[in-house]
């Protein structure tokens, strides 16, 4: 789901963070990470363990002190504000419901310490369980509900105060794929409905596809790249955002021209000027289609099917060059006779590729 | 077996603990029990009504003050000792020194520890004889280590390492994202203790209390000695009851002693064993 946020009415404030810097022990975390999240915006860090994108979370919210650099919500500099002064809700990434409370317990707590008066937070907290779909669930304590249950109300605790801005550190990494798919959708709506801006932080490029109005891929504590999720995963910037997000071939070539030849087939490049000589292309399975029928006589993109996965709509099919085996996903129809041991024929689609020697492209904002 | 529910055999693991709490608990219980209403031509509740003499009301009432005392003492100083290893490295040699230490320490009593203390700070103790030479007599208004205030301090010497040995898991189990969660709700560091661990903690550091003040109401062989005269709490008083030497030979009496402080025990085991539950609950 990636619904358009100007068509829901936006509460939330502008947050910035400014060329954050970071360290550990010698160790960067951050390396000069800057940030612009428009008012209700949903933005998404993506990337692997240790690059950085759980840090630049908790400096905005004030969890931990940065070494250099600013963060400002709504204009204001809050840098030097402590977490509890800073009118942020945070969701983490499990196990952190106040066990010892019920559930509107939980909620109403936030409210207790904004000195709210019981009446009205019995009735907010009611109001964001309902919102979060936990009417029924009220009076239980956390070990009586879900993992996914017990994230909803820590959802709608973290909404309960009216945060400028909504923190969500990984909340979906310890539920199970069923439930991770439907709490992600309805993290969304509920952020839609509330128009909080939020940074959500996943390694999961799948959640973050769905989830965000703008990905940002990060690596070695920097912004690779940061863009709409059709942009990150169509149009990658740089070799790591490519092989980062969505699956990608890595097919041996010849730069020569301002293009690479592959097998045979000379595919255009992302960055023509290019220096010439022997790389690494990588092609995304979509840009490779399969045929099974004409001239099987043996040549460079002619192979053999090792496995086909049913993936829904659409299929991926494993292909064996030889010397290679080469991904191709293809519709669900067009794949149903390509079984294990098809001879098939290979062509790559001419759409502009990145070079996994090149590691030096420019990051979009 | 047909029409019949099988028979369930997961017990069978279980045979030598059980066999083990049948014949060290439930048995020599059963014995005192008994031999408390037992006299030579039958039942009786003199043994019972004997409990009323002044030293033994006196006893009774010295050993709860000093299980209440050290319970406390051992508590708060062993809960903010345990505070202290918990906050650090987890893997840390501080970490395992201190619980290894603690694990040796809980231990240690008995003449051992009497001696230990006789001779670490008794009267005849290198650090009294160089202190009262300078003015510092921590004796002068009576050699307190062999009455009730020296149990008080040496109970201490065990009850802080085993408060942190039963109250460390507790600890451990309190997670650095409450913490944090609180500060994002708004909350600071007084918001933390006062809602959230102080209420999750209170269970297992009043559970805590309740077993420092079973394991010192029980405590004889420091106790004995240390003091050799008289005997100020319950446990001595029941070792003077079966084995006076001035005519005094009571074991009926002795029993109906020892079950004033298997009731105690009882009450306080009980009260232990609810507020365990609520903090498993909690915590799991």
């Amino acid at each position: 789901m990636t619904a358009s946020v100007e068509t829901t009415l936006r509460s939330g404030v502008e947050v910035r963070l400014e060329d954050l810097r970071r360290r550990y022990s010698g160790v960067t975390a951050l390396d000069g990470l800057s940030l612009t999240m428009a008012p209700g915006e949903l933005v998404c860090l993506l990337g692997p363990s240790g690059c950085g994108k759980t840090t630049a979370l908790r400096l905005l919210a004030g969890l931990e002190e940065a070494d250099g650099g600013r963060v400002l919500i709504g204009g204001e500099d809050v840098t030097n504000v402590p977490a509890n002064k800073r009118e942020i809700g945070m969701v983490f990434q499990a196990y952190s419901l106040f066990p010892h409370m019920t559930a509107m317990q939980n909620v109403a707590f936030g409210m207790q310490l904004h000195k709210v008066g019981p009446a009205e937070r019995r009735k907010r907290a009611g109001d964001m369980l309902e919102l979060v779909g936990l009417s029924a669930h009220v009076h239980k304590y956390a070990s009586q509900l879900s993992g996914g249950q017990q994230q909803r109300v820590a959802l709608a605790r973290a909404l309960a105060i009216e945060p400028k801005v909504l923190l969500l550190d990984e909340p979906l990494s310890a539920l199970d794929a069923r439930v991770r798919a439907r709490l992600r959708d309805e993290i969304r709506r509920v952020q839609l409905e509330v128009g909080t801006t939020t940074l959500f932080v996943t390694h999961d490029q799948e959640e973050a596809l769905a989830i965000a109005d703008r990905v940002g891929v990060m690596n070695a504590g920097r912004i690779e790249q940061l863009g709409p999720p059709t942009t990150i995963y169509s149009r990658p910037a740089t070799p790591f955002v490519a092989e980062f997000v969505g699956l990608t071939n890595r097919l041996p070539g010849v730069v020569k021209g301002g293009e690479v030849e592959v097998r045979g087939t000379r595919l255009p490049l992302v960055k023509p000027d290019s220096s010439d000589g022997a790389a690494i292309a990588l092609v995304r399975p979509e840009a490779v289609t399969l045929a099974s029928d004409g001239d099987m006589l043996p040549g460079p993109l002619i192979g053999t099917v090792i496995a086909t996965v049913f993936l829904g709509a659409t299929s991926r099919v494993t292909v064996d060059l030889g010397d290679i085996t080469v991904l191709a996903q293809l519709p669900t129809s067009d794949a149903a006779a390509l079984t294990a041991g098809t001879r098939v024929r290979l062509s790559l689609r001419k759409d502009p590729v990145l070079l996994a020697r090149d590691e030096t492209a420019p990051t979009e904002a | 077996m047909v029409g019949g529910r099988r028979l369930s055999l997961d017990w069978i693991g279980a045979v030598p603990f059980l066999g083990y709490v049948a014949l060290f608990l439930f048995l020599p219980t059963v014995i005192i029990i008994a031999g408390a209403f037992a006299s030579e031509g039958g039942l009786t509740l003199s043994n019972f009504a004997n409990l009323s003499r002044p030293y033994i009301i006196s006893a009774i009432i010295s050993s709860v003050i000093l299980s209440a005392v050290t319970a406390a003492g051992g508590a708060v100083l062993g809960a903010l000792l345990t505070y202290a290893i918990a906050t650090g490295n987890p893997r840390g040699i501080f970490r395992r020194v201190l619980t290894s230490a603690c694990g040796v320490l809980a231990q240690f009593g008995g003449v051992t520890l009497a001696f230990a203390f006789i001779a670490a700070i008794g009267p005849a103790s290198a650090l009294y004889v160089y202190l009262s030479q300078h003015h510092l007599d921590y004796y002068g208004s009576g050699v307190w280590l062999y009455d009730l205030r020296g149990l008080e301090l040496v109970y201490l010497y065990f009850q802080i390492p085993l408060m942190v040995l039963i109250f460390l898991p507790a600890v451990d189990g309190i997670k650095p994202q409450w913490r944090e969660a609180t500060e994002s709700l708004g909350g600071g560091t007084w918001t933390y203790w006062r809602h959230v661990a102080g209420p999750l903690l209170a269970p297992a550091f009043l559970g805590s209390t309740l077993l420092l003040f079973a394991n010192s109401l029980s405590a004889y062989a420091t106790a004995a000695a240390l003091i050799n005269q008289g005997g100020p709490i319950l446990p001595l008083q029941i070792s003077n009851a079966i084995t006076s030497e001035v005519g005094l030979h009571e074991p009926g009496f002795a029993k109906a002693q020892a079950v004033v402080l298997i009731v105690i025990v009882a009450i306080v085991s009980g009260l232990y064993a609810v507020l365990q539950r609520r903090t498993a609950r909690w915590l799991q």
